[in-house]
């Protein structure tokens, strides 16, 4: 009952969204705003249905109702709850149906908080948000419906995979999804502004907070899902630069060009066609990743041949949404004013700049994760492009990029003073300097490019911290009145200082895990005793356990640093009996920002264990800079100016802005 | 090991998904050659190996058995004393070029190699291209205002009225 309730709510969700898609549309040709006001509703009443239809599946998760497939194929009564729930989209049909509930999410949203929105343009939003919708409606509907039935249900489900037994789950693949997702709020917003051969600095108004929200969401998944891969695949790496992460990584880089541009077209009313542009990509390039991942083409391009049913349609809803919006974008775009002139040398120069880098960088990316496919379709030959192609290509762009990070919030808008912001940043030159000299007498022999490019973040962060200091006037005028100032200071311009310095925090745990890293790799016995960068690690013995779903076996480790004991860490090996698969449980310790790393290897006839230790120097660097970067983009958001709703004019505040 | 990599990218959309040969462990204790410096060249060269079974894999990362024959084929042919090169060439005429996950610049590859640098050039100079061209459309002058439909305008008027005095004159 529970099933077909949520198949036809999803249902009635496509007929709403088809109605959505062109009712208000129409409404807009006829300047009927009765007919456009329609979109309001129907999008409220999807995300209501669309709503329900995840509640059943979740209800029948955590019932364990084996009579339906999905349930039966990805859950085990034994399972946890909060497996139970996140096993939900643990599975092609339920993270598809975790998808459209997050489209939904963001359709009512804007209905709900769109009141300032001019009517034909948040009609024209919503319409292009429901023919999105209505496209992966169908999708499901007809190729992956999680409410499928079995005849004969069984009394036991087949488990979750193991590996996705961790809490990781519960929050990795949503936050991407609200990032991915959250993308199209700004493609709406672009085909609409098409669609209606309009674009003002207001538009980029409305558009700039939901990017950025899309963009933290993104921004905090892809960190989350990095250290998940981190501490639940066993061996320390952090990013493997494999497609389905890459996948991920094109929209984070494209929006992040959109971010910066959407400043422009907002202050400066600059950059509309191209940012327009962006927003078409940025949403493309989620909907590439979608199809990347779901349509099983990257596993091997004959699988897909095989199985092309879900692939197939996926790539017709690939093909329709970029090929069309492309189109119109080339149809109409020249219909749109530019505006806004600027010198090279200016804030907005050094935005177009970055624009520059970040698009090209995305390019390799792209370029290098669909090459192989393209050339096995092409011509049969088989190629790899792995990490060492990324390396090689995606580094020496970020580069100049983060020497240019700094600059560009000291530039004017329109024309800046390059020596100007050039003399701002001596100090910040400086303590870079004195960092890399450090570290070079320091590790004297040692790799020359670790110390230069942890210069370069010390650059990026100093730089940061000097645009505040600049801003507020500390050390130059009277610490009550910078203080005053700093509270003054517009929340985006803390939210740029924060993320921009985020950046450099992440550079430093990059260089440092990945230049200082020791590893300890060998068979060990109770009471022997590892030593990895000044710790010893004494096996103290194994023990067996029993877990709700699996069985383990721990091993007890005695961390100690000169002869003085910290910590216990307790590695394991889970056996999941229903599905006969391992996972390794690493165990953490963590001393400041580095951590010890053990995970366990099979264990030899005679007891010995083989394990594998290692000593990541500022390795949670790389994962708190991109939740500083995350953070930043809060505070931004939280801009009087961009706050989601009508924004007030402030009273009080107002004498003490400095002029931007 | 197919099967389950699928299976597995099947169940989460990005991310951390590498786990197609489950590689819980990649060298193993066993396998590492007693000079400390050959063994770093090892590891080095391994880590340029794909794994040929799995999902874009390192011979270094994965656990799957055809990994560990080929880490233990390139710590054999370090010992019989051949160059970093050698051991690649000798892999490529085994398992063809599939093996390196770093493609060599070939006829077929130049595309791969050539694009990011293009896209980077080619983008540079759109916006010196576009960056004159606006200055002399500036010169001639232009017409970058919006005009405001009359609905638009309306309300405009019914906002500047709304608004208490003070705060027009900011």
């Amino acid at each position: 009952m529970i099933a077909e309730a949520g198949h036809y709510a999803l249902v009635l969700a496509l007929a709403l969204a088809l109605i959505q898609s062109t009712v208000p549309i129409l409404g807009a040709r006829l300047h009927d705003p009765a007919l456009m006001n329609v979109a309001r509703s129907t999008a409220l009443a999807q995300l209501l249905f669309v709503g329900g239809s995840f509640a059943a599946l979740v209800t029948l998760h955590v019932t364990s109702d084996f009579s339906v497939v999905n349930v039966f194929e990805n859950s085990h009564s034994l399972k946890p709850l909060i497996y139970k729930i996140t096993g939900v989209w643990g599975n092609h049909e339920g993270s598809m149906l975790l998808w459209v509930s997050i489209l939904a999410l963001f359709g009512g949203l804007v209905a709900a908080f769109g009141n300032n929105l001019p009517l034909s343009l948040r009609a024209h939003v919503l319409a292009v948000q429901a023919w999105i919708a209505s496209a992966f409606y169908l999708f499901i509907l007809i190729t992956s419906n999680p409410f499928l039935r079995i005849a004969n249900p069984p009394i036991e489900g087949r488990d979750l995979n193991p590996v996705l037994q961790d809490i990781g789950l519960a929050v990795h693949p949503p936050m991407l999804y609200l990032g991915y997702v959250g993308f199209s709020i700004s493609f709406s917003f672009a085909v609409a502004a098409l669609l209606e051969g309009r674009i003002d600095a207001a538009w980029a108004r409305w558009v700039r907070p939901w990017t950025l929200l899309a963009w933290i969401f993104l921004t905090l998944g892809i960190a989350m899902g990095s250290y998940w891969a981190y501490y639940e695949l066993g061996w320390g790496g952090w990013w493997f630069w494999d497609p389905v992460e890459n996948a991920s990584l094109m929209p984070w880089l494209a929006g992040t060009a959109l971010l910066h541009s959407a400043v422009v077209m907002e202050k400066r009313n600059a950059l509309k066609v191209w940012t327009i542009l962006l927003s078409i990509l940025t949403f493309s390039l989620s909907l590439l990743g979608t199809f990347l991942v779901r349509s099983g083409v990257l596993t091997s391009v004959h699988a897909f041949a095989t199985d092309p049913e879900r692939g197939v349609f996926i790539l017709l809803i690939l093909c329709i949404f970029i090929g069309g919006s492309l189109s119109l974008y080339a149809w109409r775009a020249s219909a749109l004013k530019q505006g806004g002139l600027f010198a090279p040398i200016s804030r907005e120069g050094a935005l177009v700049l970055n624009n520059l880098f970040l698009t090209t960088a995305c390019a390799t990316v792209f370029i290098g994760t669909l090459y192989p496919l393209a050339l096995e379709v092409i011509t049969g030959d088989k190629i790899s492009v792995g990490a060492p192609f990324f390396n090689l290509t995606f580094a020496p762009l970020f580069v100049p990029l983060m020497i240019a990070v700094p600059f560009g919030p000291l530039l004017a808008w329109k024309r800046g003073d390059l020596l100007g912001a050039a003399q701002r940043l001596v100090a910040a030159g400086v303590v870079a300097l004195i960092a890399i000299a450090l570290l070079w007498a320091w590790t004297l022999g040692g790799s020359t490019l670790a110390p230069l490019a942890i210069g370069l973040a010390v650059f990026v962060i100093a730089g940061a911290l000097s645009d505040l200091v600049e801003r507020t006037g500390l050390f130059r005028l009277p610490l009550g009145t910078a203080l005053r100032r700093a509270r003054g200071l517009p929340r985006s311009s803390w939210g740029t200082v924060f993320a921009h310095a985020g950046v450099g925090v992440a550079l430093i745990g990059i260089v440092c895990e990945t230049t200082w890293n020791t590893e300890y790799i060998g068979s060990m016995k109770p009471h022997d005793v590892a030593h990895v960068a000044g710790y010893a690690l004494t096996l103290d013995g194994v023990r067996q356990r029993q877990g709700p779903n699996f069985r383990e076996m721990i091993a007890q480790f005695t961390a100690s640093l000169d002869g003085e004991r910290l910590s216990v860490m307790t590695p394991s090996k889970r056996s999941f009996t229903t599905r006969g698969s391992t996972t390794t449980e690493a165990a953490l310790l963590t001393r400041g920002a580095s951590q010890l790393y053990i995970s366990l290897g099979d264990t030899a006839a005679d007891g010995e264990i083989a394990v594998r230790i290692y000593h990541k120097p500022m390795v949670l660097l790389i994962w708190f800079g991109p939740v500083l970067m995350a953070f930043g983009g809060m505070l931004s958001l939280s801009d009087r100016r961009l706050r989601v709703g009508a924004p007030k004019p402030a009273r009080a505040s107002r004498q003490l802005q400095p002029a931007e | 090991m197919k099967q389950i990599s699928a299976q597995l990218l099947a169940c989460l959309f990005a991310v951390s998904v590498m786990f197609g040969c489950s590689a819980v462990y990649a060298v193993q204790p066993d396998e590492i050659m007693s000079d400390p410096a050959k063994e770093l060249r090892a590891r080095d060269l391994s880590r340029e190996l794909r794994c040929m079974v799995c999902q874009n894999q390192s011979i270094d990362d994965s656990e799957a058995p055809l990994a560990r024959d080929l880490r233990l084929l390139v710590r054999e042919r370090i010992a019989a004393g051949d160059s970093d090169a050698q051991v690649l060439d000798f892999l490529v005429a085994r398992y063809g070029e599939f093996v390196l996950l770093k493609p060599r610049v070939e006829p077929h590859t130049l595309l791969l190699w050539l694009l990011p640098p293009l896209a980077l050039a080619g983008g540079g100079v759109a916006l010196w291209i576009n960056s004159r061209r606006r200055t002399k459309s500036a010169a001639a002058g232009d017409g970058s205002t919006v005009k405001l439909t009359a609905d638009e305008e309306a309300r405009l008027q019914e906002l500047i009225a709304e608004e208490p005095l003070r705060d027009r004159s900011v």
